[in-house]
């Protein structure tokens, strides 16, 4: 059923623009007289995969808490769409030794679901075999992917994941954003995440924001990844064990196959202007 | 057996049935504290239903709920820890009591009933306050229970989820403001949380499940009303206070079971 509410509130300047699921608009955040978050715009369209990047204390997971309506902003506006259904995945989770409850137990604190869709979620994420056992006793690995399959079942919109790979080897982090990536083929979903592994974020994402309190540049990554306030916070070396996932175009190929240097040409991106100016603390 | 030994069974057991499930909250919440002091500031809840005259239950409530309220508002500040502040809310409560009480004149207040109960003095009319308040608790934590465990285990994902955070931790406030005045005449508020924390953190071994651990907490609790009545009798020792060595007799053995075998038999379902 189409619901009129939405007919009426679509007039209403509250609602993110056409597509977007979620939009910052010059989203600001100072807590204990600090400034977290200054002037953020963003915004998360429904099956796009967008990574916030940044230094340690930069604001991603701040940012991330106020998309969500954790936290409010103290300047700016955050945007929702209507009825919006969000699959939440916080960083690190850890349950009381106290509390005896199952990995079963523990999804179904999500909301009720029919029961085909746990079998089918489970399938997807790979953690069936971990049902029936204590979610104390399970992986770090596991538990990022439990904590996957609860958000998976409330079959969201936009899935905000922070830092998804978290505690998981090099290995299996490449499997993780590859599985994120799969779901959000499968379930048109919008994916918002943070992470700081940088290159594998940079293979799986469709669109990366630097962030350090501000935006510092934004846009496809490897557009990203050459732009000079990306460069300064984050350097120009690699680690070599990544180069696996990344793919720098650095160059590219004429009509006869020679390489030519890449020179302002590509993908659209725009890094914020005179961010070479701006002070990044980090 | 006697008329008042009956009456403080039953009044004891009716507070362990629900001070067990609540306890285990408490527990899950590391709450231990915040528990403590919502009891200590009961018995300025007491000296202020004498002064203006009403049921001092209602006054109990009303106190306990105000003062969770003030600590909810004072956690917004971050300058001082949250257990600095249990500790100057608690004392000073007590303290606030005890002084209230003196003012009191012409009531007498028996004041160490009110800090170490007196279950043996159990009325019928305090029976029936303890059956209405259990039924009442136990039917709102009923209502509460899976909002409840979803915030114990993680409150932001449960936030997004769609579960309304404060309101919920506010009605276990409440709980355990009703707890507590309904538990104040059994073992006084000294030992309130005594009652709630150990025959739960003692069900915890033989539990796989948050109900299972419980309704173990529940029945623990039970055994610890007997055992320490029935200790209290042959003996000739205050009530309350070896209704609470019962409990942790009953936890000591608990966790030194050699278990193994034991908990495989108990954690599987039958």
């Amino acid at each position: 059923m189409f619901p009129l509410s939405r007919l009426i509130r679509s007039r209403d300047d509250a609602v993110p623009a056409r597509g977007a699921l979620v939009a910052a608009r010059q989203v600001g955040l100072v807590a204990g007289g600090r400034r977290i978050l200054d002037g953020v715009d963003m915004a998360v369209e429904a099956g796009r995969i967008v990574t916030l990047i940044g230094p340690n204390g930069a604001g991603k997971t701040t940012l991330l808490k106020v998309l969500l309506g954790l936290l409010s902003p103290t300047g700016g506006q955050v945007l929702r769409r209507p009825g919006l259904r969000i699959g939440y995945m916080p960083q690190r989770i850890q349950v009381d030794e106290i509390l005896p409850i199952t990995v079963r137990r523990f999804l179904g604190l999500g909301g009720r679901f029919p029961k085909d869709r746990l079998a089918r979620v489970l399938a997807e994420v790979g953690c069936a075999h971990l049902l029936e056992q204590p979610v104390q006793s399970v992986s770090g690995g596991e538990m990022q992917r439990i904590l996957l399959a609860r958000a998976l079942l409330r079959e969201p919109h936009l899935l905000v994941l922070d830092e998804p790979a978290q505690g998981v080897d090099v290995a299996g982090q490449g499997e993780v954003f590859q599985l994120i990536a799969r779901l959000r083929d499968r379930y048109g979903c919008g994916v918002l995440m943070v992470s700081h592994e940088l290159h594998l974020v940079m293979a799986a994402a469709d669109s990366v924001i630097c962030l350090n309190q501000h935006v510092c540049c934004t846009g496809q990554p490897d557009v990203v990844s050459r732009d000079p306030a990306y460069l300064k916070l984050f350097g120009k070396t690699m680690p070599a064990g990544m180069v696996l996932y990344t793919h720098h175009h650095d160059h590219r190929h004429d009509l006869h196959g020679d390489v030519v240097a890449f020179e302002g040409e590509g993908p659209p991106g725009r890094g914020c202007p005179g961010s070479e100016a701006h002070r990044h603390h980090g | 057996m006697d008329d008042f030994i009956v009456r403080a069974l039953l009044g004891g057991m009716a507070v362990a049935l629900v001070a067990g499930p609540l306890g285990s909250f408490v527990v899950w919440r590391r709450m231990a504290y915040f528990g403590d002091t919502l009891a200590h500031s009961a018995l300025l809840g007491v000296a202020l239903g004498f002064l203006i005259g009403l049921n001092v239950n209602l006054t109990v409530v009303i106190l306990c709920v105000t003062l969770a309220l003030v600590l909810m508002l004072l956690q917004r500040q971050r300058r001082l820890a949250t257990d600095t502040l249990l500790g100057i809310l608690a004392h000073s409560s007590l303290s606030l009591g005890l002084v209230a009480v003196a003012f009191l004149e012409g009531v007498r207040i028996d004041l160490m009933a009110y800090l170490f109960g007196d279950i043996l003095a159990v009325s019928h009319e305090d029976l029936i306050w303890i059956f209405l308040g259990g039924v009442l608790a136990l039917g709102m934590l009923a209502a509460l229970w899976r909002p409840l465990l979803a915030i114990t285990v993680h409150e932001d994902l449960a936030r997004v989820e769609g579960v309304r955070v404060t309101l919920v931790s506010m009605g276990f406030m409440l709980l355990m403001a009703l707890v507590i005045a309904v538990a104040m005449k059994v073992v006084g508020i000294l030992l309130i949380t005594s009652l709630m924390i150990i025959p739960a953190a003692a069900a915890r071994r033989l539990s796989s499940t948050p109900e299972r651990m419980a309704l173990f907490a529940a029945l623990i609790g039970c055994l610890a009303v007997a055992g320490g009545l029935w200790g209290s009798l042959t003996w000739d020792t205050p009530a309350g206070p070896s209704i609470v060595v019962a409990a942790a007799l009953l936890f000591a053995v608990i966790f030194s079971l050699p278990g193994a075998a034991l908990l495989r038999r108990l954690r599987t379902p039958s």
